[in-house]
């Protein structure tokens, strides 16, 4: 039996770092630290494991040897016009550097999850740029913490203990010494433990933003309410957020899925950006994945651009509503599709899944998951961050290094690998050789 | 009765997506819709009893579960899921992102005693 310990968690962008996990014949036995998410990711990850490459033979899926599915997978990527590559967001930065690398090759498009969640953050931080900093500076500075559209006490559940009002920062010491504002349009749990709630209206937020910027210069709202807030209660918020010594606004998808989108996200900096002329304020958006935050800055280191690229062109186009997967797939338009460590026929609208069937599948996963129940190609994949090491970026841009601390099941590889594999086998094809 | 459709992120339907997508616990995390105690009584529905949400796109059967989190009265919301993907429209207005919150919808009782909610396989497989 081994403990390891200062584990990252390879569940949520807080990319917690002080894990206790407990090992004994490659098994993982016993979590300390963890939230519940972490608890079930680690104790739950051999539950419902793809452990052998499966291939569609007469509309059923067979076992087949790890070589036979890597070059089946090369060839319906070789053979396709326009392929799109989707997921990457559980996998390494590693891994992500590859798949930038398969898509150039075969001339696809490739997406991450960032366009279903922060992909409107994305858009909005390419125009203007993200005031942010580190968690650790909110942890030891922030007085003033806002919450806007997320609910941290059901999706990232160590969030406030860690870097918020529960934290126990150099400067800031107690939950006295900090404010929480919850902007939402339901009284989350979260909502519930602030010492302000504003509930704004549903698809009303960049109202609410506009009312706040004009109240921070005291310009006159010829209104009673906007969406749905008293001005009174805008005018206390304007106040409280110039007043403060250090604000932070942490902002989920309740800005980025509403109405407005990366207007939303425009409409915040700007006010994060305004809020700069009179005090310190930064802004963080509270990324899902544990590695999407990873996905938009490797996307960026080879392309100059953060999700939606599409290589049929031969060089990187970027065009989301074109060039993202959502979009690409509702109109039909791709002729196969490799998808990494996602499942978006559970998470995608109907049409789009309904299209990403008709064309051959290849899904890259350590679990068994509802798009590759449908795949032509299915390889299993290692645990990034439990079974095989690689680099993740946590939601503030802190590259970390995780660990293999567990033994994958037998013949099961590193995403990295299998990637390599199916690149060597494409040009080799390509060669015709 | 007309509503407000959000879907999100619960605790449930996390830790569902961890213990497998053909679990049970986030088959019954998952297909469940929130609403307001208001709403429920002037719908005439009651808790663990089946609805109907429609949009332009089709409809999805859902079972009513009690809010701890305080929708609103005109809002229902519904966990990030295939069942409530099955209505949403694809449409990113340019952005690459569907709009998942903030959907105009029908709500009504479920008219048929016999109807359950598909699995997730048989869901996919209804096309």
């Amino acid at each position: 039996m081994e403990t390891f310990t200062g584990v990252t968690c390879p569940f949520c962008g807080c990319l917690c770092d002080d894990i206790e996990v407990t090992v004994e014949k490659g098994n993982i036995v016993k979590v300390k630290n963890g939230c519940a998410y972490s608890l079930t990711k680690y104790l739950n990850c051999n539950r419902d494991r793809i452990t052998t490459p499966l291939i569609r033979e007469n509309d059923k899926q067979v076992v087949v040897e790890l070589p036979a599915a890597i070059e089946r997978a090369a060839k319906i990527l070789s053979d396709a016009e326009y392929p799109v590559l989707y997921g990457w967001s559980s996998t390494s930065a590693e891994a992500i550097g590859l798949g930038i690398e398969l898509a150039e090759e075969v001339g696809g498009a490739i997406d991450n999850t960032t366009s279903v969640c922060h992909g409107p953050t994305t858009e909005a931080l390419q125009e203007l740029g993200l005031p942010g900093c580190t968690l650790g500076q909110v942890k030891n500075r922030a007085d003033l913490i806002i919450y806007w559209g997320s609910n941290p006490l059901q999706s990232h559940l160590r969030h406030m203990s860690r870097y918020t009002i529960g934290a126990e920062g150099r400067w800031r010491k107690s939950r006295d010494d900090r404010t929480l504002v919850v902007v939402d349009v339901r009284r989350t749990y979260t909502a519930r433990v602030a010492d302000y709630f504003i509930q704004v209206e549903p698809n009303r937020d960049y109202e609410l933003i506009t009312a706040l910027r004009m109240a921070l210069r005291h310009e006159e709202i010829e209104q009673e309410r906007v969406a749905g807030v008293p001005v009174e209660d805008i005018e206390e918020l304007a106040d409280l957020m110039m007043s403060c010594e250090f604000g932070a606004l942490f902002y989920g998808l309740g800005l980025t899925m509403s109405s407005g989108k990366n207007r939303n996200i425009d409409a915040a900096i700007s006010l994060v950006r305004d809020l700069n002329r009179w005090t310190k304020f930064v802004m963080i958006p509270m990324r899902g994945h544990f590695n999407v935050n990873g996905a938009n800055i490797v996307f960026l280191w080879h392309t100059g651009y953060p999700f939606a690229i599409d290589f049929s062109h031969g060089y990187p186009i970027y065009a989301p509503g074109a060039t993202s997967a959502v979009d690409i797939l509702s109109r039909g338009e791709s002729d196969a599709a490799l998808i990494i460590s996602s499942d978006p026929a559970a998470n995608f609208p109907r049409r789009a899944v309904e299209n990403l069937f008709k064309n051959p599948l290849i899904v890259i996963d350590p679990h068994r998951t509802v798009t590759s129940m449908r795949a032509d190609v299915v390889i299993p994949s290692a645990f990034v961050g439990i079974e095989c090491e690689g680099t993740a970026y946590r939601m503030d841009g802190v590259p970390i290094k995780m660990r293999g601390i567990a033994e994958p099941p037998k013949g099961v590889l590193p995403d990295e690998e299998i990637l390599k594999g199916i690149l060597t086998e494409i040009r080799r094809l390509k060669r015709g050789g | 009765m007309k509503a407000i459709l959000v879907t999100g992120r619960t605790l449930g339907q996390g830790l569902g997506l961890e213990m497998g997508k053909f679990s049970d616990i986030y088959y019954r995390n998952v297909a469940t819709c929130e609403m307001n105690r208001v709403d429920m009584e002037r719908l005439g529905v009651k808790e663990g009893e089946l609805i109907r949400v429609s949009s332009g796109l089709g409809s999805a059967v859902l079972r009513v579960v009690k809010s701890f989190e305080e929708v609103p009265s005109g809002i229902i919301f519904v966990p990030y899921g295939p069942w409530i993907n099955r209505i949403m429209r694809p449409e990113t207005h340019g952005t690459g992102m569907p709009s998942f919150k903030g959907i105009e919808v029908e709500v009504e009782v479920e008219a048929s005693r016999l109807s359950e909610i598909p699995k997730i396989d048989e869901l996919l497989s209804r096309g």
